[in-house]
Formats: C-alpha cells, structure tokens, sequence
C-alpha cells in the first residue's frame, strides 16, 4: 500500500483526509474579542448568520479548548502579551484568524499605541480585511481556512499528522 | 442512648455532665458485656472538638445544622469581619480575556468566601491612541477616528464630534440633516440598547437572549448598510450634515423597522419581567446611590435608573431633538433592575421619536451649502470654477477652523459622549479630548461590587454596559 | 517598546523663561471676559477675582455654557465652591499641552448643576517645569482615574492622588505620549508576500 518513499501511500492520505475534515467540521473558536470586530463576530455567531452550521458556535472561553483563535479587534502594546499567553496555551492544532483591518496590519492606527498587525505576535494562518468585516466576510475567511486545511496547506510539525 | 441518661439522670439535673456520665455507663456496658459502644473510642489526642457526637443524630428539632442545610436558618459566617483574617482573602483576577467582562476589562478581586471585599478594575488593554491620532487627522477625517470610539453608538460619536466642530465654527446645518442625524442616532440607541439586552441576558444565564437581541439588531444594521454603506463604524455624519442623502422606500423601511423591533421588545418583556429567577438576579444587585453617580460622574441610564432626572437631549437638546414628543424614564432604587426597565423604556422612547421624524421629515439638503465646509457635488466641479477650487482646497488642505475651545456633548446610550476641540487654525485640531461615559462607569464599578456576591459581579457589569473602546480610547 | 522622539530644537520649544511668569495668559479666544451674568457662575467666581469667565453657546442652540480659568493656586479653592454652588455632578477632567504657548498644561474640570442644568468647565494652567496641580478627589471620588490618565498620557502630577499611577498605558513605558514632542510613532507600512489565489 506504501507508494515511492516520498509520498505517504493511500491508507495514510485517507487517514490524512479524514483527521482534516473531523478538525475543520468542529473548529472551536477561542473567544478573543477585543473591540468592534468582536461585536460582528458575535453577530456571526448569532441567527441570522449562523456559525453554529459550521460547527463552531460554541466560543469556548478557556483557550485550552479551543482550536481557532479569531483576534477580533485591536490589539494594543498591553493586551500583546496577553494575547500570546492565550495562544500559547491552545493545544495543537491550532489556527489565528486576523479578523479585520486592525488585527491584520494595525488599520488605521498607525501610531505608539498599537501592535501593527498580530502577526508580529503570533502567526496568522488567515486574514480577513474589514473595518469591521462583516458576518459574511468573517464566514468567508472562515470557509477559506477550512478549506486550506483540507487540502493540507497547512500543517503543524509538532509531531501531529 | 436516651436509656442510659434517663436512667442515671432522669430529672436531667446533670445534663451538663452528661458526656462524662454516658462514657463512664457506657463503659460499664462495655465492661460488662464486651460490646463496642460508639462514642466510647478513644480519642486522637490532636482530633477537634465537635458538638456532633459521633454519628449522633439529634432529633430534627434540636438540630441547628439541619436548619441550615434547609435554608431555614443563615449562617453567614463569611460576614463576621472579626472571625476572618485579612489575609484569608483570596485574589482573583477576572480578564481581561474573559466571556463576561464585555471587552478588555481585568479586575482585580479580593474575596472572602464568595463575598467580593474590593474590587480594582485595570483597564488600558484597548488604548489606541486615538486622541493623538486625531491631531494627525483633519476635521472631514476625524469621523473616522471617533466613530471607533464607542464601538456599539457609532454616530453618536460622530455626531458629538461634529456638533464640537460646528460649535467652532459657527455654522447652522440644515433642518433635514438635523432630522436625518436625529433618526439615526436614535435608531443607533436602539441598537445599542439590544446588544446591551442580549449580553445582560446570556450573562445572567438566559442565553436565548444573545440570539434575540441580535435578530432585532440585525434589522436596525440592515437599515444602517443601506443608508451610510457600512453596518458599523459608518463615518456618516459629518461636519456640515451627513454624507449622503435617505436612500428611496426609507419610510417604508423605517416602519417594518418600527414594527420588528416593537415586536421583539415585547417578546423580551414577556420573557423577562416576571422571571422569577431574573427577578431575584437584578433586584438590589449593584445599587448606586445619586450621590454616588454625581460624585463618579455616571450619566445616562444608569444615573436614571438612580433616580437623576438628567438627559442632554432634554436640557441642552441638539439637532432640533426638543421639537419631538418624548419622555425620559427613571428608576428609584439604582440597582440593575432598574436599568433594566429603564432601558428597555428608553428603546420604545426612541422608536416613539424615530416615528416622529419619519412623519415630519423636512425637505431639503443633506448639508450645508457653505462650501468651505463640504464639497460641491459632482457635477458642479465641471461647470464652476469656484466649485472646483472648493473642492480642491477642501480635499487636499481640508476644513479651516478658526482658533477657539469648544465642548459639546451628545446624550449617547451609555450616557454623556462629549467632545473637547482646541483649535488654533488650520485643518487639524490641536487637541481633541473625548468625555467618555464608560470611563467613570468603570471606575465606578468597585462601588457597586464591594460587599456583593461573586456571581452578582457578572450581572452588574453587563448593567453598566462598558464599552471599552470608549473606556481606553 | 517607547517611543520618546527628543523635542526639536526650533523656535517652538518652551524656554525657561516663558514659563516662569505665570501672568501671561493666552489670548482669550472668545468674546473678551463678561461679568457672569448668570447667578450660578457668579456665586462660584464670587471669591476668585482673577478668575476670567467667557461664556459659549452649543452649536445651533441658544443654550449656553461657561468657562472659567483660574491660577493654579485658586484650584481647589474654585472647585469647592462649584461644590457649594450647586455644580457637583462631575463630568470631566481633561489636559491640553499648548506646548509653545506657556504655561504648557491645561488642566480642565467639566461640573454640571443638576439645580440650575448649567455646565461650568473650570480650567487652570501649568507651567513645564512644574506641571504640578492640586488631586481634587477629596471633592469629587470620580477623578481619580481622570488624573491618572492625565498623568499618564501627559506627565501632569497630582500631589495627594491616592494611587497616581499609569492607567492606560503598560506600566513600564517610557514618555508621556500625547505631548506635543512625542512622536505619533507610525511605522512604515509593510508589505508582506502572501498569494492571492483564494
């Protein structure tokens, strides 16, 4: 069943396959909203655009049982360590969603107060642009992230397939 | 075991001495028949004291545990100050990542028991720097960076900021964009007022609340989009009026607007008012005094709610506000019931309000014709040449203000948003200071958590309603 | 993590002497100092001769507001006869660097009277070199945080403050950022490579 010794041979890809779509259809979102963003998120989250179809409306409050960390909001030069102590606890595997202009590239606040984007902290695996985005740009960055990891894009290396 | 006190001391003259007479009977029936007696054993030396016998059940009567157990009796043993030392408390610290804190708000709390003793809130997790940034913004920009502010009331920031900026100017916007700000504004407490609904009720623990509140919210943001573009954060009303004119079919959409949101308010009452276990959450829970608002400089709702008789939009009315029929509520005992109502009133007030204006919408211009302040349109620039150097001093060097202080501030759902513009000419202000009303809330809350439960704390916070975009600016 | 950009030697920095003489006020931007005619206002300057009343009104209003500026030295005297004439619901504390004008700081303290629904906005100024204005929370508990974050983002001490510590900026930082010669601290915009083909 093994093919030439590069690839993985067909039983593990199905594994492979199977184990991404299980993480991608129940992703739980670490709730890390900070400031307008956040308020979009949860409407996201809320009925009349509905994450839970997606598996993911429950926001889990402790990072330890969440796999998605949306930074919805400004992040400031306080809240950074912050910021990294919460994803530093999330297990593997875990994804950073930059939700909006101000978590992507600090948005319009170019200035002493803000971490200019959160990927000076923490790498980011998706980006959504919005001031806010709304709900159907975050689903859409969401699906997007989904979709990157079932096609295997991204991968962690700590060992976990 | 009755048998053996009655029996050495049936007049119960010795009944204090009752353990030593029992063990030395018991210890003769043991003696005497070399049966285990409980009670009888020997004690380790270092065991405590305990007034329960061993496994002695007293009758039910007599027995004050049992009250306890029941919840006949209280024994507020976590109260009694003298019997507790001082470094018995326990530090907790809540956020500032953190479901129930409504943003990036850490406190800092000391219990005893679950008994909060003090509470520190540390805020500065959201600072942005927007006070610096909007020196570096001219007038037509600074709606952008104000609007940011108070995250859930967008164009009351706005709308105090370029109150301030008219203020220095001393201009006069037309009477339809005074109605046109009017209806939004309203329209942006009722919004607001709905996700302060929802989050007041998941945190108490009716989580429904969050899907209702923001089913309601959604036909107010659907309302915004179609009118300013954005559904949040709209940069709409500007220095000079507002940016666009009402989109076609507004009255119509206003008034299905009217009609859902009613009809969700209902439906909230009907969950809520006389829920018994709501009821017991919010009545005496996080009580201010009006001596206490006046001296934290609380304002809006929840001065209201304490029974301070204070609205901008009635004592120093903007917009042309004082022309619409509307009352303000009030509330008597200050504590998050109280908000409760008020609030929920202060929704069907703006809907009362937002019905006016549709009813009497002036005719006219969106802004003002004074083209050092707001551009000519389009297609003027082609036939004028004024309009067209209009234009382009105003996009390139922007708005001129004259030197001067000015405030001026906007009643907000929060309470009272004011602006503080110090100009010294030119096209960017020199200071811009924002009077945020979560700030002294805020700075408020240990006083409305001192002495409180654990779990009162997450109700009051959700009736005061930071924002903490507001609180760190 | 600081960023304190060092004053630029121009014409615009406040010399030493400028800010010794504490009589040379600016301009006043207003109409020149009326007699308040308003009963509320007067009772409070009614102690403060050298207090200078103008008198605003909001925009397209005939609703009015006053601001009085005192020397530092009448400080808490002023605030506590708003106290007593009826404005003691507190609103605001703020602070402006007027930088080359001196003295430098201006501290403001925005009262309201419920009894008369008037707003006061009593103002002092500081000078540079001793940017030291008397803790008004014996009067009013609520400006506490008010202070501290005039301390934080200005510099402004304010002797007999319980806890003047810094409120909205991490602890260890270095400056007082909305002063005038700090910078804004922008960054160059960075472009980072990532593909487009979502």
């Amino acid at each position: 069943m093994a093919g030439p010794a590069s690839e993985p041979g067909f039983l593990l890809t199905t594994v492979e396959k199977g184990v991404n779509w299980a993480r991608t259809r129940s992703m739980w979102p670490a709730s890390f909203g900070l400031a307008c963003c956040a308020i979009e998120m949860m409407g996201t989250g809320a009925a009349h655009n509905d994450l839970a179809r997606f598996g993911m409306e429950v926001f889990r409050a402790s990072p330890r049982q969440a796999d998605l960390m949306i930074v919805a909001g400004r992040v400031s030069q306080k809240m950074a360590p912050v910021l990294r102590q919460v994803y530093d606890q999330m297990a593997e595997p875990k994804w950073v969603l930059a939700m909006g202009a101000c978590a992507s590239s600090g948005g319009m606040f170019n200035n002493y107060a803000l971490v200019q984007g959160v990927d000076q902290i923490v790498p980011v695996d998706m980006y959504v642009p919005g001031c806010p985005p709304g709900p159907q740009s975050l689903i859409h960055g969401i699906l997007s992230l989904q979709q990157m990891i079932m096609d295997g894009e991204i991968r962690r290396s700590t060992g976990v397939v | 075991m009755s048998d053996a006190t009655n029996v050495t001391d049936p007049a119960g003259e010795e009944a204090a001495a009752e353990p030593v007479q029992a063990a030395s009977v018991a210890d003769e029936r043991r003696a005497a028949h070399d049966i285990w007696v409980s009670g009888t054993e020997e004690r380790y030396p270092f065991a405590a004291e305990t007034d329960e016998g061993a496994q002695e059940m007293l009758p039910e009567a007599e027995d004050p545990a049992a009250d306890i157990q029941s919840g006949i009796a209280v024994d507020d043993d976590f109260l009694r100050e003298s019997d507790v030392l001082a470094d018995e408390r326990q530090i907790i610290n809540m956020g500032p990542q953190h479901p129930s804190t409504h943003g990036v708000l850490r406190l800092h709390l000391e219990l005893e028991g679950e008994t909060i003793r003090r509470a520190k809130p540390i805020i500065g997790y959201l600072h942005t720097g927007m006070e610096k940034t909007a020196e570096a913004l001219n007038y037509a920009q600074g709606s952008t960076n104000v609007t940011r502010m108070d995250y859930l009331s967008p164009f009351h920031n706005e709308l105090a900021f370029s109150l301030t900026v008219e203020q220095l100017l001393g201009i006069d916007v037309p009477e339809r964009a005074s109605a046109i700000r009017v209806l939004m504004t309203e329209l942006n407490r009722v919004a607001s007022h709905l996700v302060w609904v929802a989050t007041q009720g998941m945190d108490i623990g009716a989580l429904s609340m969050m899907i209702y509140g923001w089913r309601e919210r959604e036909v107010c943001l659907d309302f915004f989009e179609k009118t300013t573009g954005l559904r949040m954060n709209h940069n709409y009303i500007r220095p000079g009026g507002v940016a666009a004119d009402l989109p076609h079919g507004w009255e119509d959409d206003v008034a299905n607007l009217i009609d859902a949101v009613s009809g969700g308010l209902d439906e909230y009452e009907e969950l809520l008012n006389e829920n018994p276990i709501f009821l017991d959450r919010t009545m005496g829970v996080g009580v201010m005094t009006p001596d206490e608002c006046k001296q934290y400089g609380i304002t809006g709702p929840m001065a209201r709610a304490s029974g301070i008789d204070w609205d901008l939009r009635k004592t120093a009315p903007y917009c042309g506000i004082d022309q619409y029929d509307f009352d303000v509520p009030t509330g008597v005992h200050g504590d998050v019931h109280d908000r409760y109502t008020v609030r929920m009133e202060e929704m069907r007030q703006s809907l009362r309000i937002v019905e006016q204006v549709v009813a009497g919408m002036p005719s006219g211009d969106y802004r003002t014709e004074d083209r050092k302040v707001t551009p000519p349109p389009r297609a003027r620039i082609d036939e004028s040449m004024e309009a067209l150097i209009h234009h382009f001093k105003l996009f390139t060097e922007g708005i001129q203000v004259p030197e001067g202080t000015a405030y001026q501030a906007v009643e907000g759902p929060r309470g009272e948003i004011g602006c503080l513009l110090v100009s010294k000419g030119g096209a960017r202000p020199w200071r811009m200071h924002w009077r945020a009303p979560s700030f002294a809330a805020v700075q408020a809350l240990p006083v409305m958590m001192t002495d409180s439960l654990l779990a009162d704390v997450v109700a009051t916070i959700a009736s005061v309603d930071p924002v903490l975009g507001d609180v760190d600016r | 993590m600081a960023r304190f950009v060092a004053p630029r030697a121009s014409s615009d920095m406040p010399d030493k002497e400028d800010t010794v003489d504490n009589a040379a006020r600016p301009e006043m931007e207003e109409s020149a100092s009326t007699p308040p005619a308003n009963a509320a206002i007067a009772s409070v300057v009614r102690e403060f001769p050298d207090a200078v009343v103008t008198e605003h009104s909001y925009a397209s209003s005939d609703v009015t507001y006053h601001r009085v500026e005192v020397l530092v030295d009448s400080w808490v005297g002023i605030v506590q006869a708003a106290r007593a004439a009826g404005f003691d619901f507190f609103i605001d504390l703020y602070a402006v660097d007027h930088y080359s004008q001196a003295p430098r700081f201006e501290v403001g303290l925005n009262l309201v009277s419920l009894g008369a629904k008037e707003r006061v906005i009593l103002t002092t100024r500081v000078p540079y070199d001793d940017p030291s204005v008397p803790t008004i929370t014996s009067e009013f508990a609520g400006a506490n945080f008010y202070e501290r974050e005039a301390y934080d983002l200005f510099g402004i001490v304010f002797p007999g403050h319980p806890d003047l510590t810094r409120i909205l900026l991490p602890d260890d930082w270095d400056g007082y950022p909305l002063r005038k010669d700090y910078d804004i601290g922008a960054v160059p915009v960075q472009f980072k490579a990532g593909s487009a083909d979502l």
